[in-house]
Parts: C-alpha cells; structure tokens; sequence
C-alpha cells in the first residue's frame, strides 16, 4: 500500500490511518468496555460540566444499541449553576439512566463539614463523594480528568488503584504496559478511571463539534452578572456573592469549566458558537485551569493533595 | 512574557480533526539533556501556555533561581519538586498543524527499565538521548536494546550537546555511525539520527543556522512526518472480544454483538472466522462501528462484530480469520521485564493478562537473565528481580491463542498480576526477543539461547 505509506508520510490521514479523534475515540471505548467487563458496580462521576458529558456520549456508543450499563454519581457542592443542574436532570431522564446525588449542602447541614472562610466548596466535595464511593459499594469510578489538565494528572494512570480510604498514593502506581489495564482490587479498595486521559481540551471541543453533542448554555458567550474576584470574573448569586467592596456589572462572557459557583470564573469572550470556541481555544495562551480555577492557585501542589485524599 | 504572547497560527478546524496521533517515548539518561529537550520541544512548538510558564518562574524565583527552570513543567509532584528528580512515566501533549503528539516523558533514573519499557509499550517512536561529548555508552546500548525488544517501529538518535563540541560533524557522523550499526544488529528497522543542541535549540524545532552541513529534518520535523500505523491493517486479523451486548430490546430483540478493539489487521463483511480457544466457525454477518454499520474495519478501531451462527462467545476469546488463526498452547515462553519490586521465582503463581483474557498461570522455569549494559546472558538465574529482562517459561491453566511479539505487539504481549494483590509483576512479549538472527556473539555461546 503505497498510497498509505505516501499519505501517513504527508501527516494526513490515508486510508487505513485514524484522525487522531478517532484513535482517542477509540481508546475511550476500549477503556468503557474493559470496566463492563471486569468490574460489578461501575459509576460516572457527571458533574454536567463538557469532559463527563463527553464521557457519557461516548459510552452511549460504546454499548450501542444496548443501554449504558453504568449508573452516574453528581457530588453535589450546593453552588451549581442552575442551567447546568437542568441539563444533568434532562440528560439522566433522556436516556433512562440512575442518577446518585452526593450532596455537600447535607453534610454541612448535618454539621459534619464546616464552610471555609473563602467560601469554596471545591475541597469539601471529597468526603461526600468517598463516602458514597464506599455507601454503594462502587468498586470503578469513572472520572472526566485528562492529563492536560494539570501536572499531578499528567501523572495519572488510565486505571488508578485507590485504597479503602480512596487515597491516591502517585509512588504506588501500578505501571501500565500496551493496554493491559489492571483493574484488580481488593474489598473495599475501588479504580478510578480516566477514559479521557490522552484527551487535550481542544481536542474535546473538536470532538464535541463533530459530533454535534449539547452543552449547557453557559460554555456560550452569553450577557452575565459577574464581579471582580482573584483576577476571576464570578457570577453573583446566592452562594455568597459579591462581598462588600465587589461590585456586579454586566459583561459578554463564557465558561472553559464547569464547577462550583464559587470558585469557577468566566472569560470574556464574544464565541457563541462551536466554531468560536474551537477559533478561541486554539489561540488562547492561559490553559482552562490557570483561566477559570481558583483552587488550583492555592498551592503548588493543591491538585496533587486533593487527589491524594481521594478527590478526582 | 514576550515570548509566550505573541499569536499562534490560527488553524482551521479541518486541519485540527484531519491531523494523525503519534505516540512516542523519549529515553535518556539524567545528564544528557531530555528535560531541556522535552522543555524546548513544548515551548517552541508553543505548547506551554502563559499561566504555566508564569507558575514556574514564580516557584523558580522562590528558590532563588535566576532563569526559570523548565524541568519544573515536567516535574509534577511534590517528591519531585522537594528532591529535584522525576519519579514516574509522565505523559504530555502537543500538537502542530501537521500532527498531534502524546509524548511518554520516560524518567532516567535507576528504575529506568520498567520505566522506557512502559512507556515504550505504546511508542511508535522513541527519541534516544546521547551526549555528544560522551558518544555511545552503556546506557545508549541499553535504551537501543529496549527498543529493539519492544519492537518500537521507529528510532531517533538525538546527538545532543553539539554546542559543546564545536558543532563539529566528524562527532555527529561517528556517533551516529556506531550506534546505528549496533542498533541494526538489534533488528531495529529505522535510524534517524540528528544532532542537536536543545539548549541552545539548534535542530530540535528550528533548523539549525551553524551546522549547515546538516541536510536532514528537525526533531520536530521528523516527529510530523514518520509514518504511523505501519501497514498493521495488513497484519493478520485479530479482535479480543471484550464485552457481548444484547440489548434484548422490543428494537433489537435478538441483536449479539462481540465487542472489542481490533488488536490488528482488517475485518470484512462475509469473513470466514474462527473463535479461539473453542475453534467453533463462523462468518461475520455485519460489523457495527460505535453504532454504524460498516463493510470492513480495521485495527486500532473499537468495534462490535455480529456472526451469521449463534455460537458460544464470550469476554476473553479471540475472533480471527480462519485461514490465519495462531496455534493456541499452555505452554507459553516469552521474553519479560519485571516490573514489580517482589522478586519472579520459578514456581511463583500468577494471574496471566493476554487481551481480554485472564488466566492463571505458573512460571515453570526462568531459563536466562539478559545483561542489558553487554547483552550478555546469565543461565537460569532462579529469580528475576525489578528492572531484570530475562526469558521465561509460563504453563497457563488454559490455552492460550498467542502470537510472537515480532508479528503483533497487542495479541503477543501480556502481563503477569500477583493473585494476592493485584500486583502488575511483569511485563511479557511473545517469542524471540530481537528481532536479528544472532545478535549477541559472545555470552550467547555458552548456553544457546538465541535472544
């Protein structure tokens, strides 16, 4: 086959060679299908947020025409936003799926968490979501994280052992060889996985675009009440703000993420639609986290010690 | 921030889904310049965008550095920051119009074996560092023979440092000559070599301006163009069934799919097949790719087959054509790399991972233990310890339809587990080791064994 040869030389795609979407597609369904196969109880972590949307969209194909043999889990932090709630509520009823809600609002009422001064609910996800890991006997945990995302994930295996306390331990990891994945655990121990790991976030925009999947409006440069916080543009609203001396104006903005209200800025931007996202994406100098996440600024290694502990 | 503003190439969006992956892994040991090499490839291909460079001139003003530190883009870890080492196999991403790139950044430290071999696993291509002061070493011959048993399909020779020795070609032209004779002997089927200075950036993404007796491709140049996939959609057809859907819906109320990834080769409507290890036939009546129904589908494709006979399929068996099925045997012999920290003995119990099938197995007898630094070759060594390459003998409880690494790197690899706790222990590849008749000359001798 010359003409392959010729063709994969040019660096385009010749007849027997994937877009590199398809390889990473492909990849992806692999990865559903090993955890139906070698796990009881598997869950989605879906957030509502493009990545687990991204996730779900493709295990619909991975399982197609069968139904997703997986349930989903929402860690809840109380600070959503409101069109994004609606779209996880539509989506679970579309498709006929289970939904479980691991609220942090209840544990704060119940008083076994306390709010943080700086009013981010991002770090005290982590206790209702093990717990919930361990109330249901989940024993593989799908997780939208790529490896893109932040130094610590570049460190992540595709199937992360985490022991009966959810913890990651980055020395213990076990080495992953061809696509041999590893899912062996013990009682009580559980897998996250990571179907989207190889994933950059152009490249799931791109993915997003080819195959026409909807996003909660918020990802759109839409008209928002937001005020000046950390360098952040935040919506106001009632989870706490703006505060004295912040003050609210009206500006042409879009999300990057999709998380806690709190914690999760808007950019200014004027793309309202796939097109101009994927036009801005390919330009922008600030990578998603540094643009739009305030937790990640707290330390150095704020992602790497929330994982530790067991969060996603 | 100068540097790091200025606007890149807007793309278009055809370019951005048109272009290939290519996974490659870097090796190099831990003077020789793979962090600035990893660095200079990311930052001149403008793949480190302003956030991450500002975070790391803040945590290298706040150790007192001078200049930023850009193995700090690398080393993610707290461990690795506190002791200034790399602890694990990282992977990056970064893309050109031409192609994207998954890069297993493979560290260089005394766990370098189990390290490259890993990331060496998925590599189509892998970038072997060399200081051109020092030329060929032990640890160049080491990096040449892992690759070569990984069957890694392509190999660059990157003679770094050329800044340090004059920029002088006789350097370049002798080292380049030396290790490619010595990687050829391997079976390794392609050298590029290149030299250049990742400090100074000289070949790495732009061309060089002083070593213009230099006619070939920059690193990244190269990276862009090798061709991938390699004509596997050629090789003989194999697909793990990974998962069986039945919908057993009003809709489909007798669909039976075989889903899994093809691990090589094409599969066509009407194919005659066999599944092993059964050996029941069959044709292959549609094949589903992710819900749409297609002619032929071909490797690394997830995809789910429906056969014309309701025969007996399920998670772990193999689906292959049945003029070209492999012989299936519970006697496995396989050249590994031990990976785990707890010795392999012979007698040692396992779980055995080949596909999508497990079984158990026990390690019958451990015949040699490769010397990577000479490819010298140590007789039954009794046990295989982490970071050891040696040949060794598996009896499976079941039959196993294995082909030789040489022919499919995904249907002749496999992993050893630990039953007790899932330990991965080793990583195995079917068959001969290298891919050349004789390669080693000397120790070979004494005992026969032909790696």
């Amino acid at each position: 086959m010359t003409t392959t040869a010729e063709a994969a030389r040019e660096g385009t795609a010749g007849p027997y060679a994937l877009s590199h979407l398809d390889a990473l597609e492909s990849e992806a369904v692999h990865i559903f299908r090993e955890v139906a196969g070698e796990f009881e109880r598997p869950v989605i972590l879906f957030s509502g947020g493009k990545d687990s949307i991204l996730m779900l969209h493709l295990a619909l194909k991975a399982f197609a025409p069968a139904a997703v043999p997986f349930s989903l889990l929402h860690v809840d932090t109380g600070h959503n936003f409101p069109e994004v709630l609606e779209y996880r509520d539509r989506t679970v009823e579309k498709h006929g799926l289970r939904l479980h809600v691991a609220s942090v609002q209840d544990y704060i009422d119940r008083g076994v968490l306390r709010e943080r001064p700086d009013g981010t609910r991002n770090p005290l996800q982590t206790l209702p979501l093990t717990e919930k890991i361990q109330a249901e006997k989940f024993d593989a945990v799908f997780g939208g994280g790529r490896r893109d995302e932040e130094k610590a994930r570049a460190k992540e295996r595709v199937f992360s052992l985490r022991d009966e306390f959810s913890q990651w331990d980055p020395r213990r990891q076990r080495p992953e060889l061809w696509n041999l994945y590893n899912g062996r655990h013990a009682p009580g121990e559980h897998v996250r996985v990571f179907p989207l790991s190889n994933w950059t976030e152009l490249d799931v925009w791109q993915y997003i675009a080819r195959e026409g999947i909807e996003l909660p409006q918020i990802y759109y440069a839409h008209e928002r009440e937001v005020f000046a916080r950390s360098g952040m543009w935040l919506t106001a609203g009632e989870w706490g703000g703006p505060k004295d001396g912040e003050t609210t104006e009206k500006r042409r903005v879009r999300y990057r993420t999709v998380g806690d209200m709190s914690c999760t800025g808007a950019v200014d931007s004027d793309a309202d639609s796939i097109e101009k996202v994927i036009a801005e994406i390919a330009v922008t100098r600030l990578t998603e986290r540094g643009a739009t996440r305030a937790d990640d600024k707290m330390s150095e290694a704020a992602m790497e010690d929330r994982k530790r502990e067991g969060y996603f | 921030m100068t540097s790091t503003t200025e606007p890149v190439e807007p793309l278009s969006v055809w370019q951005l889904s048109e272009t290939t992956l290519l996974r490659f892994a870097t090796a190099g040991s831990v003077d020789d310049g793979k962090s600035t090499l990893v660095g200079r490839l990311l930052h001149d291909s403008k793949s480190v965008l302003t956030d991450q460079l500002e975070a790391v001139e803040r945590a290298s003003a706040s150790r007192g550095q001078d200049a930023p530190d850009l193995a700090l883009l690398t080393d993610g870890l707290r461990a690795e920051r506190e002791q200034g080492i790399t602890i694990d196999v990282a992977y990056r991403y970064f893309a050109t119009p031409r192609r994207r790139f998954i890069l297993a950044d493979t560290p260089g430290h005394v766990q370098y074996t189990r390290n490259m071999v890993t990331g060496a696993s998925t590599a189509e291509l892998t970038v072997i560092l060399v200081d051109a002061r020092n030329g060929v070493v032990e640890q160049t011959r080491r990096h040449a023979a892992i690759a070569a048993l990984l069957r890694v399909p392509h190999v660059v020779l990157a003679v770094n440092k050329m800044d340090l020795v004059d920029y002088q070609e006789s350097v370049f032209a002798a080292i380049a000559e030396e290790f490619t004779a010595y990687a050829t002997e391997l079976g390794v089927p392609e050298v590029t070599a290149i030299p250049i200075s990742a400090l100074e950036g000289d070949n790495v993404v732009e061309a060089s301006a002083v070593m213009d007796w230099y006619g070939g491709p920059t690193v990244l140049e190269h990276l862009e163009t090798v061709p991938v996939s390699h004509d596997l959609a050629h090789c003989h057809a194999r697909l793990p069934v990974q998962y069986v859907i039945r919908p057993q819906t009003a809709e489909h109320p007798d669909y039976r799919g075989y889903a899994g990834q093809i691990a090589a080769g094409t599969f066509r409507v009407g194919d005659e097949v066999t599944v092993l290890p059964s050996g029941r036939t069959s044709k292959v009546s549609a094949i589903d790719v992710l819900g749409e129904p297609v002619d032929a589908a071909w490797t690394p494709q997830s995809v789910t087959l429906l056969l014309e006979d309701d025969i007996d399929v399920s998670r772990g068996d193999l689906i292959v054509p049945s003029e070209d099925a492999p012989a299936t045997s519970q006697d496995v012999e396989a050249t590994v790399c031990h990976v785990a920290d707890a010795p392999l003995t012979v007698g040692h119990r396992v779980l055995l991972k080949h596909g999508t099938r497990t079984v158990k197995a026990i390690v019958k007898d451990i015949p040699a233990r490769l010397t990577l630094d000479d490819l010298s070759l140590h007789p039954h060594p009794g046990q295989l310890v982490a970071n050891d390459i040696g040949r060794v003998k598996v009896r499976t409880a079941e039959p196993l339809p294995a082909d030789s690494y040489a022919d499919s790197r995904r249907t002749g690899s496999f992993i050893l587990i630990d039953p007790s706790d899932g330990t991965t222990l080793t990583a195995g590849m079917v068959g001969e080791s290298f891919a050349a008749p004789e390669p080693v000359k000397d120790a070979a001798d004494d005992d026969g064994w032909d790696f």
